[in-house]
């Protein structure tokens, strides 16, 4: 069982939704990334998704865009990706690393899962990679038990639902909208409705994901789906914060408002197979 | 290597161009991609939607364009060898973008989709798919690098008289790499009623296949004018790439023909061993970038290294995955010109043949120079004169140490 199976188990023994919190490695800088990715696990979250920034986030909003940036000028590299995902790693908390696909097939793409389970990690979700250009990908993340974390949409059929999850293993990542990442005042009615269809081609976990940024949000999601994912709420708090401190003990309070979202509604149903 | 069919229809099917091409993009637009290659397999085989293309193209582009030869730019600074033009400049709007955004405007109509958007970076394509948004009533919105925004003025304005709504992207790079991400993002979040009209051979399935396609009358035409006028098939075939639209439009007639040389012209900016320039094929590595695999400029990490050129049509650091194909199999041939040898070029025609060249279009004018020199008096090459320099003036006053051009007069 690999530790984001274990996280997704736990949860589901407590009968919440995991919380799942992104940010990008290297950002504001090498060090306080660690800082406040550790924070978020002290304060409740259970899977850190750590972003390798890139030059051209076609998928992201102006906030995450604006910290990969950031993150790019520290010089930032995959390997620091990976290092940082380690450190993160030692909380105890299951690690994946969020990437777009040219920095992993730069890397190589065995070298990357090999390099990133000997540092502690133990998936990567890979948001413009689809299952039919991942063959090389698919046979190296095997070979290390590295986790293939794919996306799927509001706008795919049915039968993309299934290819799509069948070529993942961990959980599946469902977008909540049809758009970029972001901050929402509301999350859209279209994820409650994608869970369920997801739910009818796979056992797998489904973790919900795009713009959520409140406890309110995050248990109005609990109440069907496995997972909860934020980022760009995170984010902002540190673009906002005057000083780390500050920005340590902000993401801290929003992970905690988070953590006790995931937990305030219960799953009704477990997934239909 | 030139193998004679150098895509098998199957691979053309998947999307594929050997290990090139593909599809790299968020889950959320696998859909319209889908619907998009439906509507476009369709179009294909609806006599209908070919002869209103056809009535377009002949009554509003004024298709068939002519092949002019270039008789004095030919004898005196290409070594003596026949050099024909084909004028794709003297289309609707100035140049060859326009054959690719009728054909998607067009679709666009088909599938009941009442907005497009768009990227430039010339400001041409942005130009041509305002203007197809105004002849078929659709809305449109055209995302433009701010630098590119600042030495393209002139289509800024022709973009929104035309009445577009012109956004300036300010991310990055803010040129054209960056106004593609803007438009990617836009897209996603507006799929449902949005059709992307994408301005070149690039991008995930099926847009390298489809803007192709609506460009080869660009070749289909030329190939035909010139046996026609020379009585032979050309020696070589000379074009600029960028993303390379203009380049696989020509291309595509003579792929079949091994005995005709096909040269795309890179933009070399100021050197390629400077490190400014946008020559993906001397400078770059495999890569993905916006949709597909193909040949980008990167670092050793995979971050895409910003590009440099005269040219805002072709400073772009990848290329369509059908050109990095043919680079590998060696059926066409890339070198890189830089700012230098094209605005060189760019005189040179002013002055033998009374043309004004796209900036663009005059990377391939220099790279005729070199093949004439090199081919001798007894070659024909064929050139894609893929637009003119209206857009251009500006930049080229500068360049020369002419007056500079008043910025009224450019319509800012
Ligand atoms: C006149 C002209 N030629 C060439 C290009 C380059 O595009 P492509 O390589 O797709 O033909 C442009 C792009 O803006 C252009 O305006």
């Amino acid at each position: 069982m690999t530790a984001l199976a274990d996280a997704f188990a736990r949860a589901r023994a407590e009968e919440r939704a995991a919380l799942i919190g992104y940010l990008p490695a290297g950002f504001p800088n090498r060090e306080d990334s660690v800082r406040l990715m550790r924070a978020m696990v002290e304060a409740g979250v259970d899977i850190v998704e750590v972003g390798l920034p890139y030059s051209d986030p076609l998928m992201d909003g102006p906030v995450i865009q604006a910290a990969a940036d950031q993150a790019l000028r520290g010089g930032t590299t995959p390997a620091d990706v990976i290092a940082i995902a380690g450190d993160v790693a030692k909380t105890g908390a299951a690690t994946v690393v969020m990437s777009y696909w040219n920095p992993v097939e730069r890397f190589g793409v065995e070298a990357f899962a090999r390099d990133l389970a000997a540092a502690g990690g133990c998936g990567v979700i890979t948001p413009d990679l689809t299952p039919e250009e991942s063959a090389a990908w698919a046979a190296a993340t095997r070979e290390h038990d590295i986790d293939r974390v794919y996306l799927v949409a509001p706008s795919s059929t049915d039968e993309r639902l299934r290819t799509v999850s069948d070529a993942c293993t961990g959980f599946v990542y469902a977008a909540s909208t049809m758009g970029v990442t972001g901050a929402r005042s509301s999350v859209s009615g279209a994820a409650e409705a994608l869970v369920a269809r997801v739910r009818r081609v796979t056992d797998l976990p489904v973790a919900v994901g795009l713009g959520v940024s409140t406890g309110e949000q995050a248990a109005e999601i609990a109440a069907y789906a496995d997972g909860v994912i934020v980022g760009s709420a995170f984010i902002r708090l540190v673009l906002d914060a005057p000083g780390i401190e500050e920005a340590e003990s902000s993401v801290a309070g929003l992970a905690r408002e988070l953590a006790a979202g995931v937990r305030r509604r219960r799953i009704d149903a477990g997934p239909v197979t | 290597m030139a193998s004679k069919n150098v895509v098998t229809s199957e691979e053309v099917a998947k999307g594929h161009f050997g290990p090139y091409g593909g599809r790299f993009v968020p889950e959320a637009l696998t859909a319209a991609l889908d619907g998009l290659d439906e509507a476009f397999a369709q179009a294909m085989a609806d006599p209908g939607f070919h002869a209103e293309l056809e009535r377009l193209q002949r009554t509003y582009v004024g298709r068939p364009s002519p092949l002019t030869e270039a008789v004095r730019f030919g004898q005196e600074h290409c070594g003596g060898a026949r050099v024909y033009l084909k004028r794709e400049d003297l289309n609707h709007t100035g140049s060859h973008k326009i054959n690719n955004v009728l054909g998607q405007a067009l679709l666009t109509v088909r599938m009941g989709k009442k907005r497009v958007i768009a990227e430039t970076g010339a400001g041409q394509h942005g130009v041509a798919t305002a203007t197809a948004a105004a002849l078929l009533g659709l809305e449109c919105v055209v995302y433009m690098g701010e630098e590119d925004t600042r030495r393209q003025a002139l289509n800024v304005a022709r973009m929104r008289l035309l009445g577009a709504t012109v956004v300036p992207v300010t991310a990055g790079s803010r040129t054209l790499k960056d106004a593609i991400n803007e438009a990617m993002r836009d897209w996603v979040t507006t799929v449902d009623e949005t059709h992307y009209i994408l301005g070149t051979v690039t991008g995930p399935s099926p847009f390298p296949t489809m803007v192709r396609a609506f460009q080869s009358i660009i070749g289909q035409e030329a190939r035909e004018q010139v046996l026609a006028a020379a009585g032979r098939l050309p020696d070589a075939v000379a074009a600029c790439v960028g993303g390379g639209s203009n380049a696989m439009g020509i291309f595509a007639a003579f792929l079949d023909d091994p005995a005709v040389r096909l040269w795309g012209f890179e933009a070399g900016g100021d050197g390629v061993e400077t490190g400014r320039h946008a020559a993906r094929f001397a400078g770059g590595a495999p890569g993905v970038l916006h949709g597909a695999r193909t040949y980008v400029m990167q670092d050793e990490w995979g971050q895409t290294v910003p590009s440099h050129s005269i040219s805002a049509g072709l400073d772009y650091p990848g290329v369509g995955p059908e050109h990095a194909w043919l680079h590998d199999t060696g059926r066409a041939e890339y070198a890189p010109v830089t700012d230098a040898e094209a605005m060189d070029a760019f005189e040179r025609l002013c002055r033998t043949e009374g043309i004004i060249p796209a900036i663009e279009t005059a990377h391939a004018l220099a790279g005729a120079m070199r093949l004439g020199r090199d081919l001798g008096p007894d070659a024909i090459i064929l050139v894609n004169l893929s637009g003119r320099g209206d857009k251009d003036v500006a930049t080229a006053a500068r360049w020369f140490g002419l007056p500079a051009v008043d910025e009224a007069a450019e319509g800012r």
